[in-house]
C-alpha cells in the first residue's frame, strides 16, 4: 500500500527539486499524436504525466484544453484509450496518473475501472469534479485497487475543508493556485504560495503539487521554492495546438524540468 | 392543505416542503454536487443564506409583495373548452404562468435568488438561457435591483430567439454567444459555471432551472413552487376537488417541478412531465431525456442524462429551445424512480399541432415548451376516455396544464414551421398596392378553411386602411 506518486515525488525531493508533472489529454491531435508527445515529455523530463481523459463537457478547463479535447470527444477517444497511453507512459519509465471529469468513469462502472486502471499500470486518479464528499464508491475502489486518489483545493476552502480533503487525499494534493479555470498566466499569484501553506498546516506530510496557470520554467522556478510538485497542462497542449509536435514537447519540459531545478532561486 | 383561498403569493412556509433531499442535496442517489472544489464555498454560502432567507419574514414579505405588484400573481386558471374539445371529453384547466411579467414562469424563480444575491452582498449576476426566457427574467430582476448582468447563450439559440436577445440588451444585460460545443443551452451552462468559478468573490450564479449543484434544485424549487400552491387551491376552489392529473413540459424542469410540488402529497392525483421528443425518440434527435437517457453526472448533479458508451454527452434536439437539454434536474429522477411522476415524450410535429390549436380555438399563443404540455394532455385525454376511465365521481377528467410561457418569442419558428414566413413577406406587389390606395394583401392566416364570421365584412369588402378616415 505504498503510493507510487509519493514515491516519485519524494525522490524529486531527495534530488533537491520539485518534481515535473505534465498533463496531455489522449486523442489529440489523435491518440497515437497524443501518446507520442506524453513519451516525449517523459524522456525530456518529466516525472508524472497526468493524462486527461477527453469529455464533452470539461467544465474547469479554459480555451486551450477545450479546443484539443472537443478534438478526441468528436473522434471517439475514450477509456480504452486512454488505458493505451497509461501503458506507454508506465514503460516510458514516468509515473502515470489519470485525470478525468467523473461521468466517464460512471459510466464505464467505478470498480471495472478501478481494476482496469491498476492493470494497465496506472497509479491513480485527478477528479477535478468529484470531491471526497461524493467520492465513497470511488475511494472503496481506489482502496481495493491500491491506487491513489488526488483531490483539489482551491483558494476558496475553508480550512475544515482543506482538512477534510486532504485527509481523503492519496498520493498528492491538487493545489489549484488561482481561482479559475485552466489556462496559461502571465503571474502566478501569491494566493499559490498562501494556499499551500494552509494545506500543509491541514495535513503535514503529503504532497503538495501546484496547477493552474504555469507555462514556463521561470514560473516553475517561482512554484518550486515551496511546493512538492508543478503541474502545467496549457502550455503542453498549445505546442500541439500550435504544430509544433512532440519537438515543442520536449523543448517546453526541457524548460521546465530546468526551472524546477532552480528551487528557491527568485525567479 | 384545507383552505380553498389562494395562498398568499411567495409563502414558501405552507403547506409542506417534500421531505426530500437531504441535508446535502441528495434525492436519493440523484442530485448532490460534481463540482469544482472552488466553488464549495460559493455553494455553502449559498445554502447557507438561503435557509436563513427562506424563514425569514422580512424576505417572505418583500418577495410576496414583488410577486404580487412586479409580476402579477397570483396568475389565473382559465378553462378551455374549444381546445379541450380535442381531448377525448377531458376538461383541460390552464395555470397562466404565460401572463407572467416578462411572459414565463422563469420570473418567480429570479426575483427570489436576485433578492439572495442582494443578501449576500454581491453586485453581479450571471446566468445560462435557452429560449431566452430566464435570460430576460434575469436581466430584469437585474435591472430592478441594480445588480450587473452577463448571460450565457448558445449562438445557435441566440439566432432561434434573436427577440429575446434583443429584449436581454433593451434591458441592460450583456450576452455572450457560446460558441464552443453543441453552442445551445448546455454549453451556455459550461461557460457560465467558469465565469463563476473565475469571478466568485463578486458573482452570483443565478440558476434556471432545477437542476445543477445543491442548493439549486431545491431553491428553485421552493421559488416555483407558487405555481402548484396557487393552482391547487384555485382549481379546489372552484371545482370542489382535485385535478385528475397535473401535466407540464419538462426541460432541465423547473416550471414542472413548480405546478407538481403542491400535489406530491395527492396519491389519487397523477403528474406527468413531457419531454421533447424533437423527431422521435427512436431517431435519436431528441432532448427525452429520461425516456431516452440513463443515469450519470452532468453540471453539478447526478439525474438522468443523453450520454454515450463513452459517458459523453449527446447533443439534444428539440424545436423548442427551452427544452433542448440533455439533462434533467435530479427531483425528477427521483419521482420517475420512485414511480410518482411519469414522462412521455412529445414529437415536434405533436407540440406544434397542439401549439396551433391552442391558437385557433382559444385565441392563446403558448410558447413552443408549454405547447409540449398541451399536446400530451390531447393525449391524456383521449386515453382515459377512450379506457372509459373518468374523473371522480363520474365525472369527465379534469387535466391542470401549465402554461409556462406564451409564444411572441416563437413567433418566427412559427411561422416557419407552417410555412406563413415567406407568404407573409411583404412584396413588391403588396408596395405597389399600398401606393395605389388598394391596400396590400394580408396573405393566409393559419387557418386556411377559416369560415366568414355572419355579418362580418370580408377582406375585399373592407375600407383599406388608409381610407378609412375618408369614408368614416
Amino acid at each position: 500500500m505504498t503510493s507510487r506518486l509519493a514515491q516519485r515525488i519524494e525522490a524529486a525531493k531527495a534530488e533537491g527539486r520539485a518534481a515535473l508533472i505534465a498533463y496531455l489529454p489522449v486523442g489529440y491531435p489523435d491518440v497515437e499524436g497524443s501518446i507520442e508527445a506524453m513519451v516525449a515529455a517523459v524522456e525530456a523530463g518529466a516525472d508524472v504525466i497526468e493524462i486527461g481523459v477527453p469529455y464533452s463537457d470539461p467544465g474547469m478547463d479554459g480555451p486551450v484544453i477545450q479546443e484539443a479535447v472537443e478534438v478526441a470527444v468528436r473522434a471517439g477517444v475514450g477509456l480504452r484509450d486512454v488505458f493505451r497511453a497509461v501503458e506507454a507512459v508506465a514503460a516510458a519509465g514516468a509515473v502515470p496518473v489519470v485525470m478525468t471529469y467523473w461521468n466517464p468513469v460512471e459510466r464505464y462502472g467505478v470498480e471495472r475501472f478501478a481494476d482496469d486502471l491498476a492493470a494497465a499500470g496506472g497509479a491513480g486518479l485527478i477528479t477535478p469534479d468529484l470531491i471526497p464528499d461524493e467520492a465513497g464508491e470511488w475511494i472503496a475502489a481506489a482502496e481495493r485497487a491500491d491506487l491513489d486518489r488526488v483531490f483539489l483545493v482551491a483558494p476558496s476552502s475553508t480550512d475544515a475543508r482543506l482538512r477534510s480533503t486532504t485527509a481523503a487525499s492519496r498520493g498528492f494534493v491538487y493545489v489549484a493556485s488561482t481561482m479559475g479555470v485552466t489556462g496559461a498566466r502571465d503571474t502566478v499569484s501569491d494566493a499559490a504560495r498562501i494556499l499551500v501553506a494552509r494545506t500543509r498546516e491541514a495535513r503535514p506530510g503529503i504532497p503538495l503539487c501546484v496547477g493552474l496557470g504555469v507555462s514556463n520554467g521561470a514560473q516553475a522556478a517561482e512554484l518550486a521554492a515551496f511546493a512538492d510538485g508543478v503541474i502545467v497542462g496549457s502550455a503542453y497542449v498549445r505546442e500541439l495546438l500550435e504544430g509544433r509536435g512532440a519537438d515543442g514537447v520536449r523543448a517546453l519540459t526541457a524548460d521546465l524540468a530546468a526551472g524546477v531545478r532552480r528551487a528557491g532561486v527568485p525567479a | 392543505m384545507t383552505t380553498t383561498s389562494p395562498p398568499q403569493p411567495g409563502d414558501l412556509s405552507l403547506p409542506a416542503r417534500p421531505g426530500w433531499p437531504d441535508a446535502t442535496g441528495h434525492f436519493g442517489i440523484f442530485g448532490g454536487r460534481f463540482v469544482p472544489e472552488a466553488l464549495i464555498a460559493a455553494l455553502d454560502e449559498l445554502t447557507e443564506a438561503y435557509e436563513a432567507m427562506r424563514v425569514d419574514p422580512a424576505f417572505l414579505e418583500e418577495f410576496a409583495r414583488l410577486q404580487r405588484d412586479y409580476t402579477g400573481r397570483p396568475s389565473p386558471v382559465t378553462e378551455v373548452p374549444k381546445f379541450a374539445a380535442h381531448a377525448g371529453g377531458a376538461r383541460i384547466l390552464l395555470k397562466r404562468e404565460d401572463l407572467n411579467h416578462t411572459g414565463s414562469h422563469k420570473i418567480n424563480n429570479v426575483l427570489g435568488q436576485a433578492l439572495l444575491t442582494k443578501r449576500i452582498g454581491k453586485t453581479r449576476v450571471i446566468a445560462e438561457t435557452g429560449a431566452g426566457q430566464h435570460g430576460v427574467a434575469t436581466a430584469t430582476a437585474a435591472a430592478l435591483m441594480g445588480l450587473s448582468c452577463t448571460v450565457y447563450m448558445g449562438e445557435a439559440d441566440t439566432r432561434r430567439q434573436a427577440l429575446n436577445v434583443a429584449r436581454m440588451r433593451l434591458l441592460g444585460a450583456e450576452v455572450i454567444p457560446v460558441t464552443t460545443g453543441s453552442r445551445t443551452l448546455k454549453d451556455a451552462i459550461n461557460e457560465a459555471f467558469r465565469d463563476w468559478v473565475t469571478n466568485v468573490e463578486t458573482t452570483n450564479y443565478v440558476f434556471g432551472t432545477v437542476a445543477g449543484p445543491h442548493p439549486f434544485p431545491a431553491m428553485v424549487r421552493d421559488f416555483q413552487r407558487v405555481i402548484g400552491d396557487e393552482a391547487r387551491a384555485q382549481v379546489l376552489e372552484r371545482e370542489g376537488r382535485l385535478p385528475d392529473a397535473v401535466l407540464a413540459c419538462v426541460g432541465g424542469g423547473s416550471n414542472a417541478i413548480g405546478i407538481f410540488t403542491a400535489f406530491v402529497g395527492d396519491e389519487g392525483v397523477r403528474l406527468v412531465g413531457l419531454e421533447a421528443g424533437g423527431d422521435g425518440v427512436g431517431t435519436g434527435r431528441h432532448a427525452a431525456t429520461i425516456t431516452g437517457g440513463t443515469p450519470g453526472v452532468l453540471h453539478g448533479a447526478r439525474s438522468f442524462l443523453l450520454q454515450d458508451e463513452n459517458g459523453q454527452t449527446i447533443e439534444s434536439h428539440s424545436i423548442s429551445a427551452g427544452l433542448d437539454y440533455p439533462g434533467v434536474g435530479p427531483e425528477h429522477s427521483y419521482l420517475h424512480q420512485i414511480g410518482r411522476a411519469e414522462y412521455r415524450p412529445v414529437t415536434d410535429a405533436e407540440a406544434m399541432e397542439a401549439f396551433a390549436l391552442l391558437c385557433r380555438t382559444e385565441g392563446i399563443i403558448p410558447a413552443i415548451e408549454s405547447a409540449h404540455a398541451l399536446a400530451g394532455a390531447l393525449v391524456l385525454g383521449r386515453e382515459l376516455g377512450a379506457s372509459g376511465a373518468g374523473g371522480r365521481g363520474g365525472e369527465p377528467p379534469l387535466l391542470l396544464v401549465n402554461l409556462s410561457g406564451r409564444g411572441d418569442k416563437d413567433v418566427e419558428t412559427a411561422s416557419a414551421w407552417f410555412g406563413l414566413g415567406e407568404d407573409a413577406a411583404p412584396t413588391d406587389e403588396d408596395d405597389r398596392a399600398v401606393e395605389e390606395g388598394r391596400g396590400a394583401d394580408p396573405g393566409p392566416g393559419l387557418d386556411t378553411h377559416q369560415q366568414p364570421t355572419e355579418g362580418a365584412v370580408s377582406n375585399d369588402q373592407a375600407v383599406a386602411g388608409q381610407d378609412a378616415g375618408e369614408t368614416a
